[in-house]
């Protein structure tokens, strides 16, 4: 397996990439304590479960991205992730819309 | 074109066919694809979850209500534990990106610490789901209990009155009658919780495991109050019963010799929270990201001991480092939807 391959450091010994990591730690932290308060002081309802999920799709977005690194890497492999995930999403918004027919169905 | 983008690649990371897809290597590419199988894996739990949620009859228990212990601390603490939780895994990622940085800056020393400090996150975080679990199978002091009227109802309180003593009654094989029995002859709550779940508690006179019947003295609880679950002939679902009322609903339960009238804990049959349903994907769903998790640091740590030897500096690169950064990034991804999920919405 043809894998090696030297190094060369970046110039400023890592410190503005050592920035964006903390930056996006910070981020991160406070979208979840946001989520916490939400959690809190939010009613029950459509509204709540919508407002959690952008977050934690902007959440996601950060982890994956800057994270992982998928930002950086060739349009290719981001859209080969990408893409079979927004099928997962679709799964989820179809079946929870299927379970709530079923409860009419059944229980109303 | 895939000849377009060899071109810029090293011909050192160009693949056995001379090419390189996605201009990545190899390992990182495979890596990347794994995790987005994982990523079907675990949102098919979620969509099932997602869907038997919205599917079911009855009252869905709500995340803030379960999940409000501390560690060896009393009280009410609303999704506090969840919360530090999740601040560590976060932490723990960002620790294993330092550490990748430290990498590609061929900084042996940056990258051993950053890992260390991630695996020591990952530790914390399996040992604290271990504790959720336990304490979520051994339960809460009050239990769940089922009313007069056959309706169930959660309790809340700012404190369980303190189980004072037993003063035994009628001997039995090991105590004697006019004994007085505290915490230090044997465990005085659990005993009690025993008893109650077992119907062995009739109008606050325990039967102990050695057929003695003693008295129990026991502090009133601090508001306590019901919330009603499951709708009885009187109670209807969510109803708030508080103050004297509550007290009276909940020991005419306990101290009623009926077997089961109040449930602690879960076990494979009932749970104190919520339907069997709810237990079955709790276990099941931080058990799989736990497992992952432990997976994780497993793989950190072989990562790490080939950091140490010097194995990846030799090498040129600490492309190992990386890749175990992806799953351990995908192990906190899963982590943040799973807890929006399952404990916040």
């Amino acid at each position: 397996m043809a894998n090696v391959h030297t190094h060369e450091g970046p110039n400023d010994g890592g410190a503005a990439q050592r920035k964006v990591i903390w930056k996006t730690f910070w981020i991160l932290l406070i979208l979840t304590a946001l989520e916490f308060l939400i959690a809190f002081t939010m009613a029950h309802g459509t509204m709540k479960i919508t407002i959690f999920i952008l977050m934690t799709f902007v959440k996601a977005w950060y982890i994956v991205g800057d994270f992982m690194h998928l930002k950086h890497e060739a349009k290719g492999l981001v859209w080969s992730i990408v893409l079979p995930i927004i099928f997962v999403v679709w799964l989820l918004v179809a079946l929870v819309i299927e379970g709530e027919s079923i409860f009419d169905a059944v229980w109303l | 074109m895939a000849g377009h983008a060899s071109e810029q690649i090293d011909t050192k990371t160009l693949w056995g066919g001379k090419e390189s897809p996605f201009r990545t290597s190899y390992g990182k590419l495979m890596m990347w694809f794994f995790l987005v199988s994982d990523a079907l894996t675990f949102g098919g739990f979620l969509v099932a979850y997602g869907f038997s949620r919205h599917a079911y009859g009855g009252e869905w228990p709500i995340g803030e209500e379960t999940f409000h212990s501390l560690p060896f601390l009393e009280g009410n603490y609303p999704l506090i534990y969840v919360a530090f939780m999740t601040f560590l895994l976060i932490v723990s990622s960002v620790t294993m990106v330092l550490s990748v940085e430290a990498g590609h800056r061929m900084d042996k020393k940056g990258v051993i610490k950053w890992m260390v400090a991630t695996i020591i996150g990952g530790i914390i975080f399996v040992g604290s789901q271990a504790w959720e679990w336990s304490h979520f199978i051994h339960g809460s002091k009050f239990g769940k209990v089922e009313l007069a009227d056959g309706s169930k109802a959660i309790v809340h309180a700012k404190e369980f009155g303190e189980i004072q003593n037993f003063t035994v009654q009628t001997a039995g094989k090991h105590y004697k009658a006019g004994q007085v029995l505290t915490n230090k002859d044997l465990d005085l709550l659990h005993e009690f919780q025993h008893a109650v779940e077992a119907g062995h508690i009739k109008d606050k006179m325990i039967t102990l495991h050695d057929g003695s019947v003693a008295k129990v003295s026991k502090k009133d609880d601090v508001e306590m109050y019901l919330v009603v679950k499951e709708a009885g002939s009187k109670y209807k679902l969510r109803d708030k019963i508080e103050g004297a009322e509550a007290a009276k609903q909940y020991y005419e339960a306990a101290y009623s010799g009926e077997a089961q009238r109040v449930i602690y804990g879960a076990n494979l049959e009932r749970n104190e929270y919520g339907p069997k349903l709810y237990a079955n994907y709790f276990f099941f769903i931080t058990g799989f990201h736990g497992f992952h998790v432990s997976i994780g640091i497993l793989i950190n740590i072989i990562v790490l001991i080939g950091c140490v030897k010097g194995t990846y500096h030799a090498r040129g690169h600490y492309e190992m480092v990386e890749k175990a950064g992806l799953y351990w990034h995908f192990v906190d991804l899963v982590w943040v939807f799973v807890f929006t999920f399952f404990y916040l919405v």
